[in-house]
């Protein structure tokens, strides 16, 4: 009862686009998360959120960069943080394969909304099904 | 810090564990509490005063609490967005964003003792926003040694400003979004609410501030380090036996409302809700059992 999971979703890249993390925000608060939303925020932001918010799971929303996102995973593991990351937006393949690399779980733009409420229950443990 | 509130926010008896190791009435802390209607501005406020105290020299913690759903118990905390603290040391903020999980009263109930622990940690200013609220969620003031009430123009008449509950426990008035039309009127509201209030009640300022622009935020610090100064120097004794008070009363509401939900689904609450069923029984007798179940000590022996 008191396993209350908790995610950060922050967004890496410097645009207005705030459709995509919105949707998933939604997504995962339905599938009983807090969800902790902060905006366009720097490396060191985030850095600051996930310790503060001491956060079960962090998703990166990347807006076309991603050696922002790199960092970020980078800083969170330098800070001692060794939560898992997920990231979406628009990650071309090569981007893709790059932040696999960090043990990131990449959902491109087409992923569906279960999918990814199922990942965050894996990725925090939970069982798959609600 | 993180990992702390986390373990607060968790159980119960981690929160007993914490508060056996820290002193909970934390005389050099100050809580500052901001309530108000959804979307009156609260979290920018917040924001805004949070850089100005940071530049200031300040050391600021802020708990930021938004409602958790009833049907999934999921929560979108939002809060944080408008608080970036924009490249002010970092070591110098904490920024936390709760749940109410399930409490009513617009905080939840970790968030009073994650005020007090760290407040018990050191942290000489705590901010406590609570969630969107409208007449009757007045916890913060328990809780908090200020409060602030936010309200917008064009909010509510006098008639609205004489309802009893929030309008009661505001010590600086905030009327954010200043720019809109109405501001007079609301101001002219506030004011006659205020002197109708009697010649021994304590002095209540309203600060007109536009949060998004900054506008007026340097005159509310003023009134909150007015108003601490006075806290402070005058019986601060008492208001450490209050907040004392406030702490020991919502740890006991905890404590039994543990206990009760845990015999509720025991055998003894199963065999009280079947004896209604049947008709055997009325509901202020199976009360005063269940009250004598609840506090009966562990070997089974019942009190005298």
């Amino acid at each position: 009862m008191n396993e209350q999971r908790r995610i950060l979703l922050a967004k890496t890249g410097l645009d207005g686009h705030w459709r995509g993390p919105s949707v998933v925000a939604k997504a995962l608060r339905d599938g009983g998360f807090e969800v902790i939303m902060i905006g366009m925020t720097t490396v060191d932001e985030i850095v600051q959120a996930a310790l503060d918010e001491d956060v079960d799971l962090v998703g990166l929303s990347i807006g076309g960069h991603v050696e922002v996102a790199e960092r970020a995973v980078l800083a969170l593991r330098e800070a001692g943080i060794e939560r898992p990351v997920f990231a979406g937006g628009v990650v071309p393949p090569w981007a893709r394969k790059r932040l696999e690399a960090q043990g990131v779980e990449v959902y491109p733009p087409g992923s569906q909304l279960p999918d990814i409420v199922a990942a965050a229950r894996r990725l925090t443990g939970l069982s798959a099904a609600q | 810090m993180g990992r702390l509130l986390t373990l607060v926010e968790r159980s119960d008896e981690a929160t007993a564990e914490v508060q056996r190791h820290v002193d909970v009435g934390a005389p050099g802390a100050c809580i500052l509490g901001i309530t108000g209607a959804p979307g009156a501005g609260k979290s920018t406020l917040v924001g805004a005063l949070l850089r100005h105290a940071l530049g200031a020299g300040h050391r600021v913690a802020v708990l930021a609490v938004d409602p958790s759903s009833p049907f999934t118990r999921g929560a979108l905390l939002g809060d944080r967005v408008r608080m970036s603290p924009g490249g002010l040391p970092a070591a110098d903020v904490f920024i936390r964003s709760l749940a109410t999980r399930g409490q009513e009263g617009g905080l939840s109930h970790a968030a009073q003792t994650c005020a007090a622990v760290l407040a018990a940690c050191g942290w000489p200013w705590i901010i406590v926003e609570t969630v969107g609220a409208g007449q009757v969620e007045v916890d913060i003031a328990a809780t908090a040694d200020i409060t602030v009430v936010v309200l917008n123009p064009g909010w509510g008449d006098e008639i609205q400003a004489h309802k009893a509950g929030m309008m009661e426990i505001g010590d600086i008035f905030v009327i954010n979004k200043a720019d809109r039309p109405g501001l007079m009127d609301t101001r002219r509201h506030l004011e006659l609410l205020l002197s109708s209030r009697g010649a021994d009640a304590p002095d209540v300022s309203i600060v007109e501030t536009v949060a998004t622009g900054g506008q007026g935020i340097e005159a509310l610090w003023r009134e909150v380090m007015a108003c601490k100064a006075v806290l402070f120097t005058r019986a601060p004794s008492l208001r450490r036996r209050r907040r004392l008070e406030h702490l020991l009363g919502d740890a006991l509401d905890a404590h039994v409302a543990a206990r009760m939900q845990r015999l509720l689904s025991s055998e003894a609450g199963a065999g009280a809700v079947a004896r209604l069923d049947q008709g055997s029984a009325h509901l202020p007798e199976l009360v005063d059992e269940l009250v004598a179940a609840m506090f009966q000590p562990p070997d089974g022996t019942k009190p005298d």
